[in-house]
C-alpha cells in the first residue's frame, strides 16, 4: 500500500484540547482524578475539566512552583492529580518541585505541558518550551510522552493515568495533522511503525511525526523506501523497534521540534549506539530561540519540516552506501 | 504508644529526644544538631498529644499528616518516629551509614511511613496544602502539620502557598516555624531579616500564634488554638532557641550542621542526665 493511502493527515484538533477533553472522561472515570492549573485554564484546555468538575479543579494563580509541589502533596494523599501550564513555566519554573516532590519520591504525579516547541508561533521564544524533553528525561524515573495527534494524545493520557509513576506529557498549540484512528491501541514506551521501509527509517515525535510521513511519500516517489517510525514515549524509549530499524535500515533519522543537541535525537543515537551502531542525521532546532511569527513558517524557515525530513534521509542513504 | 496531655511526660520525652539526637549524630559524624534540638518540643506534642495518628496502620486514611519542611533536621523527626513505634529505635545510630532507613534527609523511599521527602527547603506548606485539598475534598478530619525552618521562608515559593492557603480557607493545615534565629551562615537577621514576621503572616491572611516553641503548654494552648480555628490557616511562630537544651550548643551557629565531638556529646548528655 502507498504511503498516502494510509495517511490522509488533515488538521486535527491541537494536542492540547485532546488533552483538555480526555481529562473531562478521566474526571467522569475516577473520582480521585484532580486539576490543577497556573492561570493558563483556558489555553491549556484544563479549563474543561474545571467546568465540569469545580470541586477537584485547583486554580493555582501564577504560582508554578507551588502549584507543582501542591500536586506533590495531592499524590502523597492517593491523588491522581495532573497538573499543568505552559510548557515553558512548568518545567522551568516547577522543574525543583517537580524533581523533589515527583521524580525523586516517586510519587503518582502528571504534568501536562502544552505550547510546546516554536509552532505556538506569534508569541514567541520566550514561551516556546524547546528544553522540556531534555528537561523531563533528565529526571530520574520519569515517563515522558509527546504525542502526535489528537488520537494518540486522548490514549496516553488515559494510560499516563492507568499507570502509578510521575510523568511528563507534552502538549502543542498547533492543529495537529491527524495520524490515527480512534482504535488505535498505544502502549507507554513502545513505539509504533506507521510504514514499513527498508532503506531509511524516519522516526519522529509530535508533529515531526506527521512530516516523517510526507518525507516517506516524497521518498517513495523517488524510489526509496523509508520506514516511519512515532515515538510517542521518549522515556522509557523503545529501545527493541530502535534496535531493528538501525539493523534493518542501516540509517536513521530522527525529528522533533526540540533542541536538537538535548531531545528524542540524542536519546535515539545512544540506543542505537548500544544495539547496533549506524548512521543517523538529526533535524531539529540548532543551538538557537526562534522568533514570533506564523508557525507554518517559522517551521519551515528552522528547518522542520517534510522537505528537511527527505533531505536528511538522501544524505543518510549516500553516507550510508559510501560506507 | 500511648498519647498524653501530661506536660511532665511530654517533657521527659522532650529530653530523651534530645539525647538520642545528640548520639544519632555523633554517631553519624555529620547532619544537624542545632536545628534539631530546637524543634524537640514542637515534634514531641505534635506526635505524642496532638496528632491523630497510629503507628501499627501508618497509612491509614484519616491520619493527620506530618511534613517536615526543613529536612535537615530529620534526626528529630526519625527520633519521634521512633519512640511512637514507626521505625526501629535500635538502629537510630546508623543515621547517614549506606543503606540504613536514615537517610542523611527524610526519604519516603527508605522510610513509607514518612510523607514526603524533603530536604530542599521552601516546599513542604505547599505539600501540606495538598494533603489538605485532598483532605477537604473526601470529606476527611485529617489535618495537616509543617515545620519549616526560620532561614527557610526567605524562599519564594513560601509566600506563593501562604498566600494560597488563606484565600482557599484551608483551616485544616497548620504551619509551624520554628525560629531559632540561626540559619547555616549566621544570624537570620544578619543574612536576611524575617521581621515583622508575625505581621507579614497576618497580612496573608493567617491566624497567626507567636509562643515559646520550647513551652509544650504554650504548643497544646496554641494547637488546640488552630483546630478551634475556622475559615482560615494557623501559622504558629514558635520561638526557640537553636541547640536548645546543651548549653554550648545554644545560639551557637557553629552547631547549624556541625556534629558534636565524642567529648562534647559527653558532656552533652550530662547537661540532659
Amino acid at each position: 500500500m502507498p504511503v498516502n493511502a494510509k495517511f490522509d493527515l488533515k488538521p486535527g484538533a491541537a494536542t492540547r484540547e485532546a488533552f483538555g477533553k480526555a481529562l473531562v472522561e478521566l474526571g467522569h472515570a475516577n473520582k480521585d482524578v484532580v486539576v490543577c492549573d497556573a492561570d493558563l485554564s483556558k489555553s491549556t484546555y484544563t479549563s474543561y475539566f474545571g467546568k465540569e468538575f469545580p470541586d477537584r479543579f485547583f486554580e493555582c494563580g501564577i504560582a508554578e512552583a507551588n502549584m507543582v509541589a501542591i500536586g506533590g502533596g495531592l499524590a502523597a494523599s492517593g491523588k491522581i492529580p495532573f497538573v499543568s501550564s505552559f510548557s515553558v513555566f512548568l518545567l522551568n519554573k516547577g522543574f525543583e518541585q517537580i524533581r523533589v516532590t515527583s521524580a525523586f519520591p516517586h510519587t503518582n504525579l502528571k504534568l501536562v505541558g502544552t505550547h510546546s516547541g516554536i509552532s505556538i508561533g506569534e508569541d514567541g521564544p520566550s514561551q516556546m518550551s524547546i528544553e522540556d524533553i531534555s528537561l523531563a528525561c533528565s529526571l530520574g524515573g520519569m515517563t515522558v510522552i509527546s504525542p502526535a495527534d489528537e488520537f494518540s494524545m486522548k490514549a496516553l493520557v488515559h494510560a499516563a493515568a492507568a499507570m502509578f509513576g510521575p510523568v511528563f506529557i507534552r502538549a502543542g498549540r498547533a492543529k495537529a495533522a491527524i495520524i490515527y484512528t480512534a482504535d488505535q491501541k498505544f502502549e507507554i514506551g513502545k513505539g509504533i511503525e506507521l510504514v514499513k521501509g527498508s532503506d531509511v527509517t524516519l522516526i519522529g515525535t509530535g508533529l515531526l511525526v506527521a512530516e516523517s510521513i510526507r518525507a516517506a511519500e516524497t521518498l517513495e516517489s523517488e524510489g526509496i523506501s523509508a520506514r516511519v517510525i512515532d515515538i510517542h514515549t521518549i522515556k522509557p524509549l523503545d529501545r527493541d523497534i530502535i534496535a531493528k530499524a538501525a539493523r534493518e535500515t542501516g540509517a536513521i533519522v530522527v525529528s522533533e521540534e526540540h533542541l536538537v543537541d538535548s531531545g528524542l535525537g540524542v536519546r535515539v543515537a545512544q540506543a542505537a549506539a548500544e544495539s547496533t551502531p549506524c548512521v543517523m542525521e538529526f533535524i531539529g532546532i540548532q543551538n538557537t530561540y526562534a522568533e514570533s511569527g506564523p508557525p507554518e513558517a517559522l517551521l519551515k524557515k528552522y528547518g522542520l519540516v517534510a522537505e528537511n525530513v527527505a533531505a536528511a534521509a538522501r544524505r543518510a542513504i549516500t553516507r550510508k552506501k559510501a560506507g | 504508644m500511648t498519647k498524653t496531655t501530661d506536660v511532665a511526660k511530654l517533657e521527659q520525652i522532650a529530653k530523651e529526644t534530645r539525647r538520642r539526637i545528640l548520639q544519632m549524630i555523633t554517631a553519624a559524624g555529620s547532619g544537624h544538631p542545632g536545628g534539631s534540638l530546637s524543634a524537640v518540643e514542637i515534634l514531641v506534642t505534635l506526635y505524642f498529644d496532638v496528632m491523630r495518628h497510629d503507628p501499627a496502620n501508618p497509612k491509614w486514611p484519616e491520619r493527620d499528616r506530618f511534613v517536615l519542611s526543613k529536612g535537615h533536621a530529620c534526626p528529630v523527626l526519625y527520633t519521634v518516629m521512633a519512640e511512637c513505634g514507626y521505625t526501629p529505635i535500635d538502629q537510630l545510630n546508623t543515621l547517614r551509614k549506606m543503606g540504613s532507613m536514615y537517610q542523611g534527609h527524610p526519604d519516603v523511599r527508605y522510610i513509607p511511613s514518612l510523607e514526603a521527602s524533603t530536604g530542599s527547603l521552601g516546599q513542604g506548606l505547599s505539600l501540606i496544602i495538598g494533603m489538605g485539598l485532598a483532605a477537604r475534598l473526601d470529606k476527611s478530619p485529617s489535618r495537616a502539620f509543617v515545620v519549616l525552618g526560620d532561614g527557610e521562608i526567605q524562599e519564594g515559593q513560601v509566600w506563593e502557598s501562604a498566600m494560597f492557603a488563606p484565600f482557599h480557607k484551608l483551616d485544616n493545615i497548620v504551619a509551624i516555624v520554628d525560629y531559632n534565629k540561626i540559619q547555616l551562615d549566621g544570624f537570620v537577621k544578619d543574612i536576611l531579616d524575617l521581621e515583622p514576621v508575625v505581621d507579614k503572616w497576618k497580612s496573608f491572611g493567617w491566624n497567626v500564634l507567636n509562643i515559646d516553641g520550647h513551652s509544650i503548654p504554650a504548643l497544646q494552648k496554641a494547637f488546640a488554638d488552630a483546630e478551634a480555628t475556622k475559615g482560615k490557616p494557623t501559622v504558629i511562630i514558635a520561638q526557640t532557641v537553636k541547640g536548645k537544651g546543651v548549653s554550648f550548643m545554644e545560639n551557637n551557629p557553629k552547631f547549624h550542621g556541625v556534629a558534636p565531638t565524642a567529648e562534647e556529646l559527653e558532656k552533652a548528655l550530662k547537661e540532659l542526665a
